[in-house]
């Protein structure tokens, strides 16, 4: 309840503060000015030979983007500050953004809505109140939460949902949640109760941009292979054999830290706490002694201990804008959208590649029929999870097992709630048939990557 | 201002060369700011805008760093101030004067620039900033966004980059020709009488240079060639895992990335053809005292290679990670960087007595500079884009390039010949067409006659159709504010390659178009 009045008051707040300058201002005046959107009303208001087969030039596309139109966008990061920008430049402004982050000093570079004033502050209300300031007339209204903490009725409410997420998990939770809201009328699909979504992603000098019409078009599971299991170095590396700088620093992160405490009981190590990187760089240079490692710098050790993935000011700025020009021509129908995947890479001069990521036909997430799983009656339960978690095409992260026996709900794994856990550990290493599963049986799956569960169909092998 | 994550991009002397860097961007639109944008926040040293126009309604509309207060104002003060704003390390500058009223007055204003970037500009003033930046070898990029058509174009007339950092490097791992002390370490292990734990722990390069050495003794000298010569060496290798005492074969890691790794393992030592060009370039074969450092290193590296390297370049010295203790790694990998260092004094020697040759002291090229060109050897790019005078000219013009692209329905070029169209309109009516509503039927024929003039004075035999001449009509010059974003994201990009000589640039013209999100780099 009181999560929903906060950015109701700040609604409010903004329209009050709208009103005030239409009071204010010369009699008639709005925030607009003479010609300030020619630029897009040439899209709008005239036909030509490439449009949107649908598509009827008037004067009211731009009302209806101005004044309609919802937009959601996912992050306020590098991508997120990007997509707000071009968002409100583009005629929209409806415009929520939900971030659970607050502002580093190493966003500085990139995320241009943050001054060093507003490190500490949560990103989506600086970046709103930037925007805001800036774009005369736009109401961009923050969330300073997860996206796991708003639920159906709030995602609902959108035209579009574009985002500049930094992570799949995130990403493959949204993407289940738009499949969640689609409704299906004697198997038919719906067409409005579909919410497109536009994902972009970057890394270093690469980046993609994609469209993603829920129930029509591949989903971000379809495609989960694109985006390739991280690999950590593997611990005997780093407790007993380490080769490179890295594996010292990760050491001290991941070893010496918790042993030593040096900032007191239950400090965590805090990336952005300048004595902890010091506590950490000396460490890890004392580890590299040992073993006669060269390269341990005071930056190498701050970017391992922070896991920062080099990120370009440019790439964000031209994925975010490809994503910005799908969000336009979907809303505007001017356009047919991209179809439906664009990789670009500028590290060899610069190459974009466009391409239809296809459905997959037996999707965990899209295609509603429950996966077959293949296992021998007599693999353990181990094995199961060992599966959700390491196929290419799962990855998921700590799956909740149940299913239903004798009409009754029963949970055979559960990680995430330590009574549970131990509770039901000992079925990890009982076969399948030991926990009374039979051929067919349907296993429900809860995991972090998806906001509903996902059913699967065991296929017992002789 | 944190430039952490850039650092590791580029490293430190890349973010040096920004930090000395001054760009110079002529047209403050959307497109222009845009560019600018991604260069103050990672940190130039300095930015200087030209413009001579006044702030309108409509730039005010789709340009983030024009605010309503702006309109009325000179386009270069206002965008320096918000622009400045981004980044106090920065030192914005501006001129309330278009470009060719600078060249007027002044024909060397823009020599003082580290690269200048041209937005939005009309051809004649466009080639003629390219004939001044072509003669003052400043490199010089030209930007424009119209309608949903996106276009770059790199003027440089040479650009040598040492630190290209190519995406997929092979190795140069010398396992086809083992130089001495690569030999004598790959002798100190003995596998067969090793104990098991430094028998897992072993690198694969090890593993691969000994089973080497035997297929070498059974094959008559002959390295294994063909996929099938291949399976059996790695099943040779397969065949030195230790077995228990049932006969079952260890689990040894190490052993298994020497099979994974047999193809990168059997890649013969070679110069790479774009090296040997260099070598056979006349840059390379006539050193003087005004030789850039570059090509003096270069010849100095081609001295080596018939000396002292014996037909190869200078062993670059480092290895990938692999499952090994970490004694026997480093090990392996001071065999590989003292024979870099070997190597790299030797090149420096050559250099030497190269500089002295032509009258240069020896300290003109410093060590560490030399060191990484050696170590980038196999990576070294050289970046030679026509002047804009070449492509323009109907003696020069690219005709192949043009018309085999024409061929295909689907390709870009048509939008670099509607930008030329459309530049051509300019120059007769003094304006773009179609800028408004009751303009657009009107100005297809006009359009369309400068199209014919246009593939007629090159005598280009394509067919343009009359969709393109239409939808080009219907953008009347828009510079929607998504497309001029990813431009700005692009050209920074490339722009940061010329300043800091890292990563290779594009050569020479790119078209970005929007409504397929697609894109073409041409070379014209």
């Amino acid at each position: 309840m009181a999560e929903t009045d906060e950015p109701e008051k700040k609604r409010r707040r903004v329209v009050e503060l709208t009103e005030k300058m239409l009071v204010d201002g010369d009699a008639g005046s709005t925030s607009d000015w003479d010609d300030r959107w020619n630029h897009i009303k040439k899209f709008l208001e005239r036909s030509g030979p490439f449009m949107h087969p649908d598509f009827e030039p008037s004067t009211e596309s731009l009302q209806f983007m101005l004044e309609t139109c919802k937009i959601l966008v996912i992050g306020a990061g590098g991508l997120g500050c990007e997509l707000l920008k071009n968002l409100a430049l583009s005629g929209f402004r409806n415009i929520h953004v939900v971030d659970m982050d607050n502002i580093d000093v190493s966003n500085l570079n990139r995320q241009f809505l943050f001054r060093a004033k507003d490190v500490g502050r949560p990103k989506a209300d600086v970046a709103a109140d930037f925007i805001n300031s800036r774009v005369p007339g736009c109401c961009v209204i923050p969330y300073f939460k997860k996206i796991q903490d708003l639920d159906e009725t709030f995602y609902r409410q959108f035209h579009i949902i574009v985002c500049g997420l930094d992570s799949i998990v995130a990403r493959r939770w949204m993407n289940g949640m738009l499949l969640s809201l689609l409704v299906y009328e004697d198997g038919v699909l719906d067409p409005s109760s579909i919410i497109p979504l536009i994902d972009g992603g970057t890394e270093g000098f690469k980046g993609n941009a994609r469209v993603i019409l829920p129930g029509m078009t591949a989903c971000i599971d379809c495609t989960l292979e694109l985006y390739p299991p991280q690999i950590n170095f593997p611990m005997c590396t780093i407790a007993s054999m380490p080769r490179l700088p890295e594996h010292c620093i990760e050491y001290v992160r991941i070893l010496q830290w918790p042993k030593e405490m040096p900032f007191g009981d239950d400090m965590a190590l805090d990336g952005d706490d300048p004595e902890h990187i010091q506590w950490v760089y000396q460490k890890s240079l004392e580890r590299a002694a040992e073993f006669s490692i060269t390269g341990v710098t005071y930056r190498l050790t701050q970017g391992v201990v922070k896991r920062i993935i080099p990120a370009v000011a440019s790439t964000n700025a031209a994925i975010a804008a490809a994503c910005a020009t799908e969000v336009f021509k979907i809303a505007s129908s001017a356009y047919l959208p991209l179809n439906n995947y664009m990789v670009f890479n500028d590290v060899d001069g610069l190459y974009t590649y466009t391409f239809e990521a296809e459905r997959k036909e037996n999707c965990s997430a899209c295609s509603q029929v429950p996966s077959d799983l293949h296992f021998s009656p007599s693999s353990k339960l181990q094995e199961v999870l060992d599966y959700l978690t390491e196929s290419t095409s799962l990855q998921m992260k700590s799956p909740a097992i149940t299913t239903t026996m004798d009409g009754k709900n029963k949970t055979l794994y559960l990680q995430s709630v330590a009574s549970i856990e131990q509770r039901t550990r000992p079925n990890l290493t009982k076969t399948l048939k030991e926990l009374g599963l039979a051929d067919g049986q349907e296993l429900a799956v809860a995991d972090v990557t998806t906001p509903q569960t996902v059913l699967f169909k065991l296929c017992f092998t002789s | 201002m944190s430039v952490l994550c850039a650092f590791r991009l580029w490293g430190d002397h890349g973010q040096e060369t920004l930090e000395n860097a001054h760009v110079c961007l002529i047209n403050a639109t959307a497109t222009g700011t845009e560019i600018l944008k991604n260069l103050v926040l990672p940190g130039i040293g300095a930015f200087t805008i030209v413009d001579g126009h006044t702030v309108t309604g409509e730039d005010a509309g789709n340009n983030f760093f024009l605010s309503k207060d702006s309109i009325g104002k000179n386009r270069a003060q206002a965008a320096t101030e918000h622009l400045q704003e981004l980044n106090s390390d920065v030192s914005g500058n501006f001129v309330e004067e278009g470009p060719d009223k600078l060249l007027d007055n002044d024909s060397e204003f823009f020599h003082r620039f580290t690269i200048v970037i041209g937005v939005q500009l009309p051809e004649s003033t466009c080639l003629r900033l390219g004939s001044v930046l072509w003669s003052a070898s400043v490199p010089f990029l030209v930007c424009k966004t119209y309608g949903l058509i996106g276009y770059m174009r790199l003027v440089v007339q040479e650009h040598t980059v040492i630190e290209s950092h190519p995406d997929n490097a092979l190795e140069d791992l010398r396992l086809d020709q083992p130089y001495a002390e690569f030999q004598n370490h790959i002798k100190s292990y003995d596998l067969d009488s090793m104990e098991k734990k430094d028998h897992s722990h072993t690198p694969w390069i090890i593993i691969v240079a000994k089973h080497l050495e035997k297929w070498l003794s059974e094959h008559n000298g002959q390295p294994p060639k063909n996929y099938k010569e291949k399976e059996a060496f790695r099943q040779l290798i397969r065949e030195g895992i230790r077995k228990n005492e049932n006969g079952v074969p260890e689990d040894e890691e190490n052993f298994e990335e020497a099979i994974k790794n047999v193809n990168t393992a059997l890649n013969p030592t070679k110069i790479p053809s774009a090296v040997e060009d260099l070598f056979n370039s006349e840059q390379c074969k006539n050193i003087t005292a005004q030789s850039p450092c570059f090509w003096v290193m270069l010849r100095a590296v081609k001295e080596f290679v018939h000396n002292e390297g014996n037909g190869s370049l200078p062993v670059r010295g480092t290895i990938p990670d692999m499952i090994a203790d970490s004694q026997k790694f480093i090990n392996l990998q001071n065999v590989y960087r003292e024979k870099a260092m070997q190597d790299a004094a030797a090149v420096s020697k050559h250099v030497e007595s190269l500089l002295q040759s032509v009258g240069k002291p020896a300290e003109s090229i410093p060590e560490k500079d030399i060191k990484l060109f050696c170590k980038n050897a196999s990576f070294l790019r050289v970046v030679r884009c026509r002047s804009l005078a070449e492509e323009y000219s109907v003696d020069t013009v690219n005709k192949d390039e043009i018309t085999s692209c024409m061929d295909s329905p689907d390709s870009e070029m048509v939008f670099y010949l509607m930008l030329r169209a459309v530049d051509r309109f300019y120059q007769q009516h003094s304006r773009y067409p179609g800028v408004y509503n009751y303009q657009v039927e009107e100005d297809i024929s006009k359009l369309k006659a400068c199209v014919n003039s246009l593939l007629q004075e090159y005598s280009l035999n394509v067919n343009i159709k009359d969709d393109y001449i239409h939808e080009f009509c219907r953008y009347g010059a828009a510079e929607p504010h998504t497309v001029s974003a990813f431009l700005g994201g692009s050209a920074a990009q490339e722009a940061i390659k010329i300043i800091s000589h890292q990563f290779v640039p594009f050569n020479n013209t790119f078209i970005y178009n929007a409504m397929s999100q697609t894109s073409a780099t041409l070379r014209l």
